[in-house]
């Protein structure tokens, strides 16, 4: 176990050097926007004395390394500064918007991550039969169809027709766990049918992949029977290729879901972008990238312990 | 040793068609087969004779692409072509048990070793898991695995190959089957690990009077083995007769050349007097990344036009050397010269010209060509690049190699690899090598993936290419049959050393080092009284990993 705690050292420091590069990435892109904050904050109307002032006070006449140096040391203490519109902290703005993406990202995973893998399991038992080509079809369709399209799609059916389930999901302090899975339910839906179809066909393909080696011909012919096979031989050697198409649909129930925030006005951190980047309130959007940035790298990072521990030969050395 | 006359097996007329090239060809045609409780049967022959189809068949049991056409296979009164899935699976694993040929490939590498003992007890509800692991460890010990009570819990990739083997006979025997099949159970281990398992099997045979087929291409191995042998060729019976009748006595000429293959001898070459040794390891130590010392002290010369063998078990660090010599791997101590001028010990530091002089034929034809590149171009681009061929030049240089390794120019120059039979890939890796016009090739185990026959053609061809060329080689092997037939000196290896080196009369002649003594005497022979006689000798306790552990490296013997 030592060796896994070791590589597991070395990878975080490894991401927290990525993230370093990342945030230099971030801050130059956004420094390269054409425009005049300190203009776009006071409008046109404002004198040279006014955005000369306002340009001291933000210390937008500093040089960029130096503002650079200021705002990673902010950073690194997660002190993202304040916004330039509302002068709020950023952490204050993004803070519980982010928790309430993680919450979002989470009600998903918990249903799409088993369902896909069992799903996958039964398609792979039943390859080439009518079930498995059906599965097939129908994932695919949910992931090649836009997610607003598909959130639109339920809303008419669950929220409009049948009037189960709130078409908006607007948060109220003090509500029941109960009462938020339900006003939550039609968006993380969504996600649930957006990143099913990856993962259920992976761990297909990764099953299937298994199924000439020459195990899987002796558990057959120690009389296994065909489920028996697939779960006990096949699925435990499989597990590095899920994992990993796991971790990369989980990253992006936290990063890509913009559009169903969008659809369906649940306050998560996508929409707290869009809007940042439409106002010009470039301390939100560098947060926000880091957060991304950080989620990409905590998630691959996963995957790569998930997959060592689930290898036997990487479990139990020589 | 009493066998009850009572048949068990009865296969009948079988044929089985495989699916290729979207038409149903068949693979075996018209298979008779009779087993008696108690008794094995070998069968033999070369790769495509349908061997492992029969055996899988004996199960009720078609591979992916195959199918059962016609004839009967009964068991024990029940008719296994028209029994369904779930009465045939009832079969597998409790009544018919099957070892492969790679343990380990086959043992699951998720699971325990007594795991997946346990699995057909359970499975049948023959036993508890408690009893069944018991059974497992009183097995083990019977088949005299290290450690019986502990070696269970241990993973696939923990254990030896000739000891997974054994594990998977001792799998095999969890539900006390009527009937095994072993599908070349030890085709993939050393000669002295070979012995271990060979007499594991017979013993656990003997004890529980288990009927057995036993499928193997290496004669002398089977005549330990088997109480009546069959021969097959291309999918149909040649002959069958009992052990002794079929080695004293073979009728058909197919079993005869079989029998008559290790024929080829060639004579040995001497030394030149006062000649510079082409290549000169000397003094070689060398290591994986961070890893042990896998090569320590190597030295040997090869002279130019000879043959240099080295011998030793997997694992001994054959092949390492050859990486060393070829510049792949640097040496961490000592050096390579060539004719007496030091090699760069990185392949990229040496000259194209000193590059030329080095080529390597692989053990697998199959992986070391690459399937996407036309034959004119795995041999062209070596010429090309060398010598600076190109056009027509090219094209007469590349005919040139084919007229060489005797494969019609015409014939072979547009296909691809996956077009051409086992022997004919190792004869494009050949023609690879000589369109550098080098003067020493590497041969790792060129011969060991290849049916008896073909392998004598390869040897043949090799031997004639050093005639006509005046090659020197290092001929890699663990088979010291084909040593006896084209070294001319040869390199024991143990461990990482050079235990013994001399030329070839000298090293079958004893007295020897105490492990090539080992080395010699794990060879098979068509003797069916060999292993017996051989356990005598050693004692049944003292095979394989034992005898090669109780060696010890002080020995007054190993000065010489």
């Amino acid at each position: 176990m030592g060796d896994i705690l070791g590589l597991i050292g070395k990878r975080l420091g490894l991401g927290v050097f990525i993230l370093f590069v990342i945030s230099i990435i971030i801050f130059f892109m956004v420094e390269l926007l054409p425009g005049d904050i300190a203009q776009a904050v006071l409008g046109q109307g404002a004198t040279e004395e006014n955005l000369a002032a306002l340009r001291k006070q933000m210390g937008l006449d500093q040089p960029a390394l130096v503002r650079y140096g200021e705002w990673l040391a902010g950073a690194v203490t997660l002190d993202f500064g304040s916004s330039i519109v509302t002068g709020e902290r950023v952490t204050t703005v993004i803070g519980e918007r982010f928790m309430n993406t993680l919450f979002l990202a989470a009600y998903a995973a918990v249903i799409a991550v088993p369902v896909a893998i069992i799903l996958g399991v039964i398609v792979a038992l039943l390859r080439n039969s009518i079930f498995d080509r059906v599965a097939n079809v129908v994932t695919l369709s949910f992931i090649s169809s836009p997610e607003f399209f598909l959130g639109y799609i339920l809303i008419l059916f669950f929220a409009v027709k049948w009037q189960m389930f709130p078409a908006i999901s607007s948060l109220s302090e003090g509500m029941s766990l109960g009462e938020l899975l339900i006003r939550t339910f039609l968006p993380a839906l969504t996600l649930v049918l957006v990143v099913m179809a990856h993962m259920m066909r992976m761990t297909r393909a990764a099953i299937i992949n298994l199924l000439a080696s020459p195990y899987i011909e002796m558990a057959k012919l120690k009389g296994a029977p065909p489920w028996k096979v697939i779960v006990k031989h096949a699925l435990p050697n499989a597990w590095a290729p899920i994992i990993n198409v796991v971790a990369l649909n989980l990253a992006y129930l936290i990063t890509g879901v913009v559009l169903v925030e969008v659809v369906f006005v649940y306050p998560g951190i996508g929409q707290a972008l869009v809007d940042a980047v439409s106002k010009r309130d470039f301390p939100i959007v560098q947060a926000c990238c880091l957060i991304f940035a950080a989620t990409f790298i905590l998630l691959n990072l996963a995957a790569d312990v998930g997959a060592i521990l689930t290898n036997p030969r990487l479990r139990h050395p020589k | 040793m009493t066998k009850r006359k009572e048949v068990l097996l009865e296969i009948k007329d079988l044929e089985i068609q495989g699916y290729s090239d979207e038409t149903w060809v068949d693979i075996i045609k018209g298979v008779d087969l009779t087993l008696h409780r108690g008794e094995v049967l070998g069968l033999i022959g070369e790769s495509g004779a349908g061997k492992s189809t029969i055996g899988a068949a004996a199960m009720g049991y078609a591979r992916d692409g195959t199918r059962i056409s016609n004839g009967s296979i009964e068991f024990d009164g029940m008719e296994l072509t028209t029994a369904s899935e779930s009465e045939k699976r009832a079969l597998r694993g409790h009544r018919i048990a099957y070892v492969a040929q790679s343990a380990a490939a086959s043992f699951n590498p998720s699971h325990k070793l007594i795991d997946q003992y346990s699995e057909a007890p359970l499975q049948y509800r023959l036993k508890k898991r408690i009893e069944a692991q018991e059974d497992a460890m009183e097995l083990y010990e019977k088949l005299r695995l290290p450690n019986p009570q502990e070696i269970g819990f241990r993973y696939p990739h923990q254990v030896s190959g000739g000891q997974l083997q054994r594990a998977m006979t001792a799998m095999a025997m969890s539900c006390k089957p009527d009937l095994i099949i072993f599908d070349e159970p030890t085709t993939a281990l050393d000669v002295t690990t070979q012995i271990e398992v060979l007499a594991a099997i017979r013993d656990i045979v003997d004890e529980y009077n288990t009927a057995a087929i036993y499928i193997t291409h290496d004669l002398a191995v089977v005549a330990q083995m088997a109480d009546t042998i069959k021969v097959l060729l291309k999918g149909e019976e040649v002959e069958e007769a009992t052990t002794k009748e079929m080695l004293d006595n073979p009728k058909e000429d197919y079993t005869k050349s079989l029998w008559a293959v290790r024929s080829f001898k060639r004579d040995q070459k001497e030394r030149p007097k006062n000649a510079t040794p082409l290549i000169s390891v000397q003094g070689v130590d060398a290591s994986y990344t961070g890893g042990a010392k896998v090569l320590d002290n190597v030295s040997f010369d090869v002279y130019e036009g000879m043959t240099v063998a080295v011998v030793g078990e997997s694992g001994s660090g054959k092949s390492t050397t050859a990486r060393v010599i070829t510049g792949l791997l640097p040496p961490s101590k000592g050096e390579v010269l060539f004719k007496g001028e030091p090699f760069p010990p990185d392949y990229r530091n040496r000259t194209k010209d000193q590059l030329r002089q080095c080529q390597m034929i692989y053990q697998m034809a199959d992986t070391a060509l690459n399937p996407k590149v036309k034959i004119r171009e795995i041999i062209g681009r070596p010429a090309q690049f060398y010598s600076g061929l190109s056009g027509a030049a090219l094209k007469n240089r590349v005919d040139e190699l084919l007229d060489l390794i005797e494969l019609e120019p015409s014939q072979y120059y547009n296909r691809y690899p996956s077009e051409l039979s086992g022997g004919q890939k190792q004869r494009i890796g050949i023609a690879r090598a000589l369109a550098a016009e080098p003067t020493f090739i590497v041969c790792d185990e060129v011969t060991s993936a290849l049916d008896q026959l073909v392998a004598e053609g390869i040897l043949r061809l090799l031997d004639r290419l050093q005639k006509e060329l005046n090659l020197a080689y290092m001929f890699i092997t663990h088979d010291l049959a084909t040593v006896r037939s084209i070294a001319d000196e040869v390199v024991v290896m143990q461990h990482g050393k050079v235990v013994e080196q001399g030329p070839k009369t000298e090293m079958f002649t004893p007295p020897h080092h105490p492990y090539t003594d080992l080395l010699l005497s794990s060879v098979p022979e068509m003797d069916p009284e060999w292993l017996t006689t051989l356990l005598e000798e050693r004692g049944v306790d003292n095979v394989g990993d034992a005898a090669t552990a109780q060696i010890d490296p002080n020995d007054p013997k190993i000065a010489g």
